[in-house]
């Protein structure tokens, strides 16, 4: 039968044909372009209307950027510079005054032959945070730990670190690497550990000083574990705060002197004022980050809790803390408490600042985890009930998990509006990046008049910091994302 | 409503409480103790605070306070700088956390007696002044009546302006700003037609503008600011060092006693007023809790009054303020120190 047919059809096609591109009309850019930007009367006026003002901005800002200045001593130089390459009258950045006051846009006040010490504390800080942050990407951490520690490292060395601070640092970092690899569970000891090292690094002093600290904390917890196992579960817990309170006041301090006697360890101290710039926005905001996230959930726990006075005591801090602006409680930290405090304490202003901001924020932690909370179904807390579970266990295995996840992008919310607001420190006299840094390097005849350059630069790397924050929340909410919608 | 009158309360009591706690203290002592000055300067002021690329502080005001650590403590670098804010400064002081304050702050009756403060002198005879730009065509205040006036909220200054317009008939559209370096920017994008501030300011920032010959600082000084070192209430010897270190530094002026030829005069000058201030003869200093010679230590510090000028704010630097009320009252100003006798 085909072979008939074969014979009397003169052409059978056996392929298919290639598919032809479509119409130049219907494909591209073109289309694109049609679609999106041109596809009616309106959207074409919109379209030109948003181009012209593009155009205006960039026209108008490009030059100013394009004569940019980058290598001169004042300000009066960049003006010079820019009209011998322009011509008279022509305008332009002078980002001279980042150049040349970089270090202190960065550290502020910080003694300059310690500049190491700020810079291996971020170093270390990407460390302590690796193992949480990253838990299940395993090339995501190394590439985060690999540039992390080859940055703070060159720029440890770069910055005149002395050889045997280098050589602390890079064994720091080899052996947390290793840590990390083989032993992921004990490097989370050193991500609770690291605040403590932090502290002494950034503030010197005696190494012995934290260390008494944390064995306060190690005390209480050993009373409250050793009460705990014989059935004494909030007596224990006061037992242990009680004991670490005496241990803080009466013979941590003693201890640690001897210590330091018997085994000298310390950095050369560095105050509280001389902090600045981005090192006092970072120090403020992490503490802050940091602190107001477990707080947080302490509060919205309590503030749920059957116990009344938990949740009245919950709801007053939370809605006095909320109702207050952020200015007067930084007021409160600098100004009045000095009146409470008999004259000559000593109590350092930035860790009064830090514990304000870490309240303000808690207390709006509180009330997003609370939305976390509210959104679970009934059932998930009947079922936990169910299991048998108690209060706190309930919380850990089935409620928080669930709870902390809806809420991501609320608690990140939070985070960069914390850090933000660190730049509100200027009204207590502090250097902060954004406004009292600049002024004050303004106040120097030679940079005064440059305005803007510092607050682009600021802003920029506030942006910077910001948005990875942002990418980071949007990163875990993919990965924890269990349902299928 | 209930929390505010609750607050304000603890606020006061707390205030009253350790305004006189801190006034207990004996500064001296304390600042001998202490081996350091604490010392409450501007958080950055052209030509009388500011800090340079590593962080030393220099300018009209830290010279104050170098000379009160060389006359105190032997070592005019042995100063601890407190930068305070205009909102922070004097509780800065009441409670303690400075020593001095010399953050060229304007005695007033206010401050005096209401705030307990003590001014131990005046370093900068200052008054609030106007610039304009020259196409204005203004040469007078007067002439302001209606205009925009960039002026910086929660200072004297503003209500200075009030004052004035007010007592000349006039009316004026204040622009709100906050920090000198906001009001230059306002100034020269147009949004206001004059700019007020102290006269030294102004004189700064026309200095540092791109065209200085574009803007005019008008005649017309429409209050006094005179700006001293202030101490707290109570410790009468200690607010005595301050202001005999300060006359110390004028009358060297006076007496042509300069840091160039501070060791030659102690020992060779004839003038007995100069003698018993350099402790040549008689022994003034122990009348203050101090040593024979302090005074010549703080004017070793950073030279005399007129060379303080000249270093910081005077018509050598690119600031060029002329001496004015600030000359020698020998000279027509109202510099004049009290006699060491």
């Amino acid at each position: 039968m085909s072979e008939v047919h074969a014979e009397t059809v003169p052409f059978v096609r056996d392929t298919m044909l290639p598919s032809a591109a479509p119409p130049a009309r219907q494909s591209g850019a073109v289309l694109w372009l049609r679609e999106n930007l041109f596809s009616g009367p309106l959207n074409i006026l919109l379209t030109l209307a948003g181009l012209a003002a593009l155009w205006a901005l960039v026209s108008h800002l490009w030059p100013w950027f394009g004569h940019a200045v980058w290598n001169a001593s004042s300000i009066g130089e960049c003006r010079q510079i820019i009209a011998e390459r322009y011509g008279q009258g022509a305008g332009g950045a002078c980002f001279a005054i980042i150049r040349e006051r970089w270090n202190q846009f960065i550290f502020g006040f910080y003694p300059a032959e310690h500049y190491w010490r700020p810079t291996a504390v971020f170093g270390l800080m990407m460390f302590a945070v690796a193992p949480i942050l990253f838990s299940e990407s395993r090339r995501l951490r190394w590439t985060v730990l690999a540039v992390s520690a080859v940055a703070s490292f060159a720029a440890c060395v770069a910055l005149g670190a002395p050889g045997r601070a280098l050589l602390a640092v890079g064994a720091g970092f080899v052996a947390l690497a290793a840590l990390i690899e083989y032993a992921p569970r004990r490097a989370l000891a050193f991500s609770v550990l690291y605040p403590f090292l932090a502290v002494w690094m950034l503030w010197g002093g005696s190494f012995w000083g934290p260390v008494a600290v944390l064995a306060g904390f190690a005390l209480a917890l050993a009373i409250w574990r050793l009460g705990a196992r014989f059935g004494a579960g909030l007596l224990g817990l006061a037992l242990g705060v009680a004991a670490a309170v005496w241990w803080w006041a009466a013979l941590g301090p003693r201890v640690a002197a001897d210590l330091q006697g018997l085994m000298p360890l310390a950095l050369a101290p560095v105050e509280s004022r001389s902090f600045g710039g981005f090192l006092l926005a970072l120090t403020i905001g992490v503490s802050g980050i940091v602190m107001s996230l477990p707080l947080g959930i302490i509060l919205a726990l309590a503030r749920q809790s059957n116990l009344p006075v938990v949740r009245t005591l919950a709801v007053m801090f939370i809605e006095f803390i909320r109702g207050v602006p952020l200015i007067t409680l930084l007021f409160v930290a600098s100004i009045l408490l000095n009146y409470f405090l008999p004259p000559g304490t000593n109590f350092d202003i930035i860790l009064r600042v830090i514990i304000m901001v870490t309240l303000f924020a808690a207390a709006y932690m509180a009330e997003v985890i609370r939305g976390g909370l509210a959104a679970l179904p009934r059932g998930q807390y009947e079922g936990a009930d169910s299991l048998g579970l108690t209060y706190w266990q309930a919380q850990r295995l089935i409620i928080l998990p669930q709870a902390l996840k809806i809420s991501i992008p609320g608690i990140v919310g939070t985070f960069i509006g914390v850090f933000k607001d660190t730049t509100l420190v200027t009204f207590v006299g502090l250097f902060d990046p954004l406004k009292q840094m600049a002024d004050t390097i303004r106040a120097t005849f030679a940079w005064k008049g440059a305005y803007w350059e510092p607050y682009i630069f600021t802003g920029t790397i506030f942006f910077i910091l910001c948005f990875a924050m942002s990418r980071y929340a949007m990163y875990l909410e993919r990965r924890l994302k269990t349902d299928h919608r | 409503m209930r929390y505010t009158a609750f607050l304000a309360t603890v606020a006061a009591s707390a205030l009253t409480a350790g305004v006189a706690l801190a006034a207990e203290g004996d500064t001296l002592a304390q600042v001998k103790q202490r081996g350091v000055l604490n010392c409450g300067v501007n958080t950055g002021l052209v030509g009388f605070a500011a800090p340079d690329a590593n962080g030393n502080w220099s300018g009209f005001d830290i010279a104050i306070c170098k000379a009160v650590a060389a006359a105190v403590l032997g070592d005019p670098s042995k100063v601890k700088y407190i930068p305070t804010t205009g909102q922070t400064r004097f509780t800065a002081l009441t409670s303690g956390e400075v020593d001095v304050l010399a953050r060229n702050s304007t005695w007033t009756f206010q401050r005096d007696t209401d705030l307990k403060m003590d001014f131990a002198g005046v370093n900068y005879y200052d008054g609030q002044g106007f610039m304009v730009r020259k196409d204005l065509g203004v040469s007078s205040a007067t002439e302001l009546d209606g205009a925009t006036i960039c002026i910086q909220t929660g200072t004297s200054t503003e209500l200075n302006l009030a004052d004035w317009f007010k007592a000349n008939n006039m009316t004026y559209q204040p622009v709100n700003i906050d920090s000198n370096a906001e009001g230059e920017q306002q100034y020269m994008a147009g949004a206001c037609d004059a700019y007020t501030t102290d006269a030294s300011g102004l004189a700064a920032t026309r200095a540092a503008f791109a065209d200085p010959d574009n803007h005019v600082i008008l005649p017309e000084i429409i209050s006094k600011e005179p700006l001293g070192p202030a101490t707290r209430h109570g410790d009468n010897n200690w607010t005595d060092i301050v202001r005999w270190t300060l006359y110390a530094l004028v009358s060297a002026e006076e007496y042509g006693v300069t840091s160039a030829n501070l060791d030659e005069l102690s020992r060779s000058s004839t003038n007995p007023d100069v003698q018993r201030m350099l402790g040549t003869i008689d022994d003034y200093g122990t009348m203050l809790g101090l040593d024979k010679e302090w005074a010549k230590r703080a004017i070793a510090a950073s030279g005399n009054y007129g060379e303080i000028f000249a270093a910081n704010i005077g018509e050598q630097t690119p600031i060029g303020l002329p001496r004015g009320l600030n000359a020698l009252w020998t000279q027509g100003g109202l510099m004049y120190a009290m006699p060491f006798r």
